[in-house]
């Protein structure tokens, strides 16, 4: 099936001045990578690989030292609610209750009340906060907070789904919970989703495609597709093929920095 | 996933009658000796007293003050609920000037770095200045005059308001901003939608602190720079003499003091709710 690319990386470098070590740290070197609409493509690598630098690029966050980004063949320029980002440190509003935080986005895109209201109430039965409307994050579980921020970004309607380790502070039963839940929402919705993890198991379980980097300077190192059909068994000797092919690459990746 | 979560939210437990009854008299205990204390010292003749006037005698001297006749030949008799107003609308305009000016430039101090820099410097060499050595400026200035007690409140009060401020602002954290930015929120809106919410504990703390202040700025207002008002009764006092209306002054001073106080903290608590099991407020 051909499909259209939506978000193009052409040759992306980034470096930052690291204040500690006081010296400079390329966090992407020269990286290009295609990612076609539609597409579940998790984003794996040593800790300092610059994978979140990525994804800030991609959001709009960060602006590249060189190179391309492109959705939609359109350079982007700045954050916009068509990438709707969902950060591990969940990023809700404490001062707004979880309802609020929802209708955040509809009301600054000066969506009529009338309708704002309906899609916030579909958002919320979709992601199961029925009921918890009213609470604040701060009284919220971790599950909960980040399924807030999932349905905060969902109710925009956004093309790309950019999701930052999302699921790294939550407890492991959770954390199962929220990606099957995910994975279920990728299959209905057919958003084009960026998934940044440090998990293996996790990159394999719901990527169409894991690509692995380097650390220093941030580069792919592999582009590995998963034909695995879902939804994914971890515990399948097909699923562990994969887990143990992708834990080599990142050994690999981790102990000859190039 | 089960989703019944109506009943879990309010943790916080409710004192029982009791439980409250028992707080309240230990909050009375150490008012209460020391008054006694006062009562015996005086009563016992340890002290003479024509230096320490007892707290029934004071009592007294405020009672005329309150609801006594109003009368040319007793200047403070019946006079107290004039000033107590004359005091309150002071407060109140200087206040309403320092906050309103407050958290707007300090919200702006904390968020644009320019404003920083244009700013910053001019507001640390003039808060270093103790608020009291603008009286005789302000009196010149102004002239005996409301205007010289209102300009005093409400630079004073100010400082505190504007520096909380801009701390705050300054701390917004950088991920709220940027998620306000993926929603669709524009760079110019930020600051409304953003910094000012994320920096509202910091701004009633510095209210606060500037409502102490302009308690304190409008009595050394009234004593020094207009008439009327609790601190002029307090200085006419002290100037014939009388111990007791001194006292019935500076008493009548903290209980408004403390109950506007409370009025602030009791809208920082409404206002922050949703800080409500995060802060000790």
């Amino acid at each position: 099936m051909a499909r259209d690319t939506l978000i193009a990386c052409r040759r992306l470098c980034k470096s930052y001045h690291d204040i500690q070590q006081g010296e400079r740290v390329v966090a992407l070197d020269d990286l290009t990578l295609e990612i076609p609409r539609g597409e579940f493509v998790t984003v794996i690598g040593p800790s300092g690989c610059g994978k979140t630098t990525l994804l800030n690029i991609v959001a709009g966050f960060e602006r590249p030292d060189s190179g391309e980004i492109l959705v939609e063949n359109q350079p982007i320029q700045e954050p916009g609610a068509d990438r709707g980002v969902v950060f591990q440190e969940y990023a809700l509003f404490p001062w707004l209750t979880l309802r609020q935080n929802v209708e955040y986005g509809p009301r600054e895109r000066g969506v009529p009340p009338a309708e704002a209201r309906e899609i916030v109430e579909r958002t919320l039965r979709l992601v199961s906060l029925q009921g918890a409307e009213n609470r604040y994050p701060h009284e919220l579980s971790g599950g909960m907070r980040q399924r807030a921020a999932l349905a905060r970004v969902l109710v925009n309607d956004p093309k790309i789904l950019l999701m930052d380790e999302p699921f790294a502070a939550v407890d492991a039963q959770t954390r199962a919970a929220l990606q099957r839940e995910v994975a279920q929402l990728w299959a209905e919705t057919g958003k084009t989703v960026l998934f940044i993890t440090h998990s293996v198991e996790e990159a394999v379980l719901l990527g169409d495609r894991v690509v692995t980097m380097t650390t220093r300077p941030g580069r792919i190192k592999a582009d590995v597709a998963v034909s695995l059909t879902r939804p994914r068994d971890p515990t399948s000797p097909a699923f562990n093929d994969y887990r143990r092919a992708i834990e080599q690459l990142l050994m690999d990746a981790s102990a000859a920095p190039t | 996933m089960a989703a019944d979560f109506s009943s879990a939210s309010a943790e916080v437990e409710r004192p029982t009658a009791p439980e409250r009854v028992a707080r309240l008299v230990r909050r009375l205990i150490v008012p209460g000796a020391v008054l006694a204390v006062w009562q015996v010292t005086v009563a016992a003749g340890w002290v003479p007293p024509a230096s320490l006037p007892s707290p029934a005698a004071v009592v007294e001297a405020w009672w005329v003050w309150v609801a006594g006749p109003v009368t040319p030949l007793a200047w403070y008799s019946g006079t107290w609920g004039l000033y107590l107003l004359m005091s309150l609308r002071r407060v109140a305009a200087g206040f309403a000037v320092a906050a309103a000016a407050g958290v707007g430039i300090g919200v702006l101090i904390g968020w644009y770095a320019a404003m920083e820099d244009l700013f910053d410097g001019v507001i640390n060499f003039l808060r270093a200045v103790p608020m009291t050595a603008w009286v005789p400026f302000a009196v010149f200035f102004f002239g005996i005059h409301e205007s010289a007690a209102v300009f005093l409140i409400a630079f004073g009060s100010f400082f505190p308001v504007v520096v909380n401020t801009a701390a705050g602002a300054r701390q917004t954290p950088r991920i709220l901003i940027r998620a306000a930015r993926m929603l669709g929120t524009g760079p110019r809106k930020l600051l409304v939608r953003v910094v000012l919410p994320a920096a509202l504990p910091a701004i009633f703390t510095g209210l606060r602190v500037g409502l102490g202040l302009a308690w304190v700025l409008v009595i050394v207002a009234e004593m020094l720079a207009v008439q009327g008002g609790l601190g002029y009764a307090l200085w006419s006092a002290y100037q014939f003499s009388r111990l007791d209306l001194i006292l019935a002054a500076i008493t009548s001073v903290g209980v408004l003091g403390l109950a506007s106080d409370r009025l602030v903290s009791a809208t920082a608590g409404r206002v922050l709710r949703w800080q409500r099991g995060l802060t000790g407020l």
